[in-house]
């Protein structure tokens, strides 16, 4: 592709920054990922097709994809009420409040993992509540759960908050001028200002899940055919010097994360042409 | 339906919006809120939506206060300045809002609903766009479509926020003259809402100036243009000419522009302005009478119906425009530098407090 | 005055029945957020202190004192200091290409630099192993040579550099674009030369996406555990940074430990936020101040 401007310009470095740039994410990224489809081609079908479907593997499948697709869930709702409570109220402690719900962002995925891990034990400060309950947290497939909802956490809020501050608050006046009540206006005016994003949100917090490692295998328990993530079988199958295995495995989470990619992409494509379509 | 506002004061912190504002209008009038930028028309008109809450004072609308009364039942339409659309709904969804968030009750059919929009967007001759969004559309044909949005829930009283604002000169003018054309069609109560003088004495049945949050004059376009009641006013509403003390036809002048020093305060710590419009300025060649004032063209735009000519007074540095017609511009063969007298058929003078300077 | 302050309440009351919810309606949805929030947010921030200075001060600072967690410190300081400068050239060179351009396949760049966000953390390791591992492509050949790469620094230094490829870029492009090239052209005009046009014109535009950029990819730099956790091969007092020290404490069942040197990383985490509402505070305001139109809300007087 690439060096080809479609219009001239008079500012100059064109070349040499779009090169280096081109030079050092091939160098970087694009070549090394580009091994692990090559590494796979030295693969049969047949061994490629035993190790993704082996039952572990498909057991972490179900594992990984149905608690990252919860926590989505999770996050989608309360990650909503978040933004609509940091963008609408005020009340003490909001903009603390506000920066703080990037943390799950900024903080070390291990020391999330431990933290959590101490706090859902059966002696930690919410787990001694839960167990009497019946309800064990760490070291089963829930502890997976919490820690993809921690991962996604920032996510729904972020991308659903700018779009709530950007509302135009004629609109919703509008609609009470013409007699809206309150639910009406959030149902007919609100909500279908706020889907996009949601979804938005919603998606990069299950792609981010899905992959997510560190927070996860302290608090698994990492039981084989029970709560064993997919990225942590690629790891033992790298710790056992089973390249072929993990190359396998490491391709479907790649394609996955590809296509989750492609679906954010055009869900933010669908939003920014909805309007203008006939 | 009638409005009356009584003694409206409202407040945004420690600023004062509006102070103790009073104002009536009959039913079916077209009325003309027109103020400079932060006068508070809007703040106005959004208490009279039951958008904001006066602090003081109340709102009667057909002789009955509403003051507290709730938005949705007082049943008003309002159209905003940036039109307020919901961009995810078609034109005709758009219109059908109104109808559709009624109660069960008192909703009407999908058909009824689908042919009253039908009617409203021909009176605003937006059916062909029925299934567009707004996004589509055009400055002025999204106010059309804000206005059958608004018009959709049958309002008694129609309020208006800047309609035209946002939009450029040639579509503000089509549009105000179709505005009136439709008040004169259906006969709503209406509130307009403006800060351009042309557009308020165009399309408004009566003027109500607003100045720093209270009312400088109210009057039909013809009283409000020609006998100011105000400084504010002369000035808000055309061009004028200010001079600093009393010039006259029969009275020698002693202000700024003849040289003299400006009088001093009079005992109520008062001094006196003149106001004179350009085209009610006279020029000649030669010296008539006394007190004319002696000028030099500064230059001539002979562009436009009439011909507007900038004068630079003799003895003072202040410059004095002028409206010519063509005939008497061609009369007089007017160069630049050329010393003129000049003589004023028409003018105003007020008492202005503190020192002499406006 | 009570009269003015009721009227207050009240006109707020009134203004909230517009276009806000009913006082129960918003205090629910407050308490759900707040709730939420101490349950995933709070609370794990305090459990790393707690935890950490369970045992008093003496054997928190203790923990730092051990030659292996300061082996890792080191090791963790020089990746980041290796991979961010280099990021940070990247984002820049990409940024400019991308913001002053139009080229074909700009959109597809855009896309892919966010490859590494969108990559499993261990398949970002996994593909360096299969690169430069015993068994990998070029494997043999660095073992004839005696280079190691993989168990070894410069394999830290390459899974650190790819998980944080994107950062500087995307806090630069958005920016950037908004921005125009209208400036820079200006001062060609006035005679600068390109470089000159970067460092007086654009660099001050961009300063503060850029230390937050750079401030960000620092602390997940630092704190990158599954990439690293993959090439490192966990040799004590070698190859281990920070979270790979937290994780072999953790194991070895050295709590206070392992909370010790996590608070270190929840440190680093906090400034990177404060940097980031700061920085936000900070390009919020020359906004508003630049142009008036973000300083007028619905509502206001006209």
């Amino acid at each position: 592709m690439a060096l080809v401007l479609k219009q001239p310009s008079v500012l100059p470095g064109f070349g040499l920054t779009l090169g280096f740039a081109l030079f050092y994410f091939s160098l970087i990224v694009l070549i090394p990922l580009s091994g692990l489809f090559v590494k796979t081609t030295t693969l049969t079908w047949e061994q490629f097709w035993h190790t993704v479907s082996e039952p572990r593997a498909l057991a972490s499948y179900q594992l990984t994809f149905g608690a990252s697709f919860l926590g989505a869930l999770i996050n989608g709702f309360f990650g909503s009420v978040v933004a609509w409570v940091l963008v609408r109220y005020r009340f003490p402690g909001r903009s603390i409040v506000d920066a703080l719900v990037d943390l799950p962002f900024a903080l070390p995925t291990a020391v999330a993992g431990i933290t959590l891990t101490a706090i859902y034990s059966s002696n930690g400060w919410i787990g001694r509540y839960l167990e009497p309950l019946g309800l064990k947290v760490a070291f089963t497939p829930l502890g997976v759960l919490v820690a993809l909802t921690f991962i996604g956490l920032p996510f729904v809020v972020r991308t659903v908050q700018p779009v709530l501050q950007d509302l135009d608050m004629e609109v919703e006046e509008a609609a009470t001028t013409l007699g809206a009540n309150r639910w009406q206006t959030f149902r007919a005016v609100i909500v279908p200002e706020l889907w996009p994003a949601l979804l938005t949100g919603m998606a990069m917090a299950f792609a981010r899940s899905v992959g997510e490692y560190g927070s996860v295998i302290f608090i698994a328990g990492n039981m084989p055919l029970k709560s064993e993530i997919t990225p942590l079988l690629i790891m033992t199958k790298l710790e056992q010097y089973d390249y072929a295995g993990a190359t396998a495995l490491g391709v479907v989470m790649l394609v996955v994360s590809f296509v989750l990619a492609l679906m954010i992409n055009l869900i933010q494509w669908w939003s920014s042409r909805r309007h203008t379509a006939r | 339906m009638s409005i009356q506002v009584d003694h409206v004061t409202k407040r945004f912190g420690t600023f004062t919006v509006l102070n103790d504002v009073s104002l009536h209008a009959q039913a079916g009038e077209l009325i003309a809120l027109l103020g400079p930028s932060g006068c508070g028309k809007t703040t106005l008109l959004r208490i009279l939506a039951g958008l904001e809450r006066p602090d003081q004072g109340r709102i009667l609308l057909h002789g009955i206060e509403v003051t507290d009364q709730r938005i949705t039942d007082r049943r008003v339409g309002f159209v905003f300045q940036h039109y307020a659309l919901f961009r995810h709904m078609t034109v005709t969804e758009n219109v059908a809002f109104g109808l559709s968030v009624l109660p069960q009750a008192q909703r009407p059919s999908p058909d009824k609903i689908q042919k009253k929009v039908d009617e409203l967007l021909s009176l605003v001759q937006m059916r062909a766009m029925a299934d567009r969004y707004p996004n589509q559309l055009s400055g002025g044909q999204r106010q059309r479509v804000a206005l059958a949005r608004a018009l959709a829930v049958e309002p008694k009283l129609l309020l208006l926020d800047e309609p035209f604002g946002a939009l450029d000169a040639k579509v503000r003018k089509e549009l105000r003259r179709w505005l009136r054309r439709l008040h004169d069609e259906l006969h709503i109560t209406s509130i307009l809402v403006t800060h351009d003088q042309e557009e308020a004495l165009e399309a408004a049945d009566r003027i109500v100036v607003l100045n720093q949050g209270h009312i400088e004059q109210t009057g039909t376009p013809e009283e409000v243009y020609e006998n100011p009641a105000t400084p504010f006013v002369y000035q808000f509403l055309g061009d004028v000419n200010v001079f600093h003390g009393r010039i006259s036809q029969d009275r020698p002048s002693h202000d700024e522009a003849s040289g003299q020093p400006p009088p001093e305060a009079d005992a109520s710590g008062e001094h006196e302005v003149t106001f004179v419009r350009p085209h009610d300025l006279e020029l000649s060649l030669s010296r008539t009478t006394p007190t004319q004032l002696e000028a030099a063209v500064r230059f001539v735009i002979t562009a436009g119906s009439r011909v507007r000519i900038e004068l630079i007074s003799k003895d003072s540095p202040q410059i004095i425009s002028v409206e010519l017609t063509k005939e008497r511009y061609r009369d007089l063969k007017l160069q630049q530098g050329d010393v003129v007298f000049v003589h004023p058929k028409q003018l105003q003078v007020f008492k202005m407090p503190g020192p002499s300077s406006v | 005055m009570s009269t003015e302050i009721a009227a207050r309440v009240k006109n707020e009351e009134w203004k909230a029945s517009l276009t806000s919810e009913r006082a129960l309606v918003r205090w629910a949805l407050i308490i759900a957020a707040l709730g939420y929030l101490t349950l995933f947010l709070f609370i794990p921030l305090a459990a790393v202190f707690t935890e950490a200075l369970k045992n008093g001060l003496e054997s928190y600072f203790a923990s730092f004192q051990d030659p292996d967690a300061l082996a890792a410190i080191r090791l963790t300081v020089l990746a980041a200091s290796l991979a961010v400068p280099l990021n940070l050239t990247f984002g820049v060179a990409a940024a400019w290409a991308i913001a002053k351009f139009e080229f074909v396949g700009k959109q597809i760049l855009i896309t892919l630099i966010d490859i590494p966000l969108a990559v499993s953390p261990v398949i970002s390791g996994l593909i360096y192993v299969l690169l430069f591992g015993a068994q990998g492509w070029v494997g043999p050949w660095l073992a004839e040579h005696d280079i190691k790469i993989i168990f070894a620094l410069p394999g830290i230094v390459l899974a650190t550099t790819f998980v944080t490829v994107p950062f500087i870029a995307r806090e630069l492009i958005p920016l950037m674009q908004s921005q125009g090239r209208e400036e820079e052209e200006a001062a060609l005009t006035l005679g600068a030369s390109g470089w000159q046009a970067f460092t007086r014109v654009t660099l001050p535009n961009i300063k503060w996406s850029l230390l937050y950029g750079v401030i960000l990819s620092n602390a997940r730099a630092m704190g990158e555990f599954g990439a690293v956790s993959v090439v490192s091969g966990h040799i004590r007092g070698l190859t281990n940074t920070l979270p790979l020290h937290v994780e072999i404490l953790y194991n070895e069942y050295n709590a206070v430990g392992a909370f010790a040197v996590a608070s270190l990383l929840t440190l680093l985490a906090i400034v990177t936020l404060i940097a980031k509402t700061m920085i936000e505070r900070k390009t919020a305001s020359s906004r508003s101040a630049h142009d008036p139109a973000w300083s007028t809300q619905p509502g206001s007087p006209s």
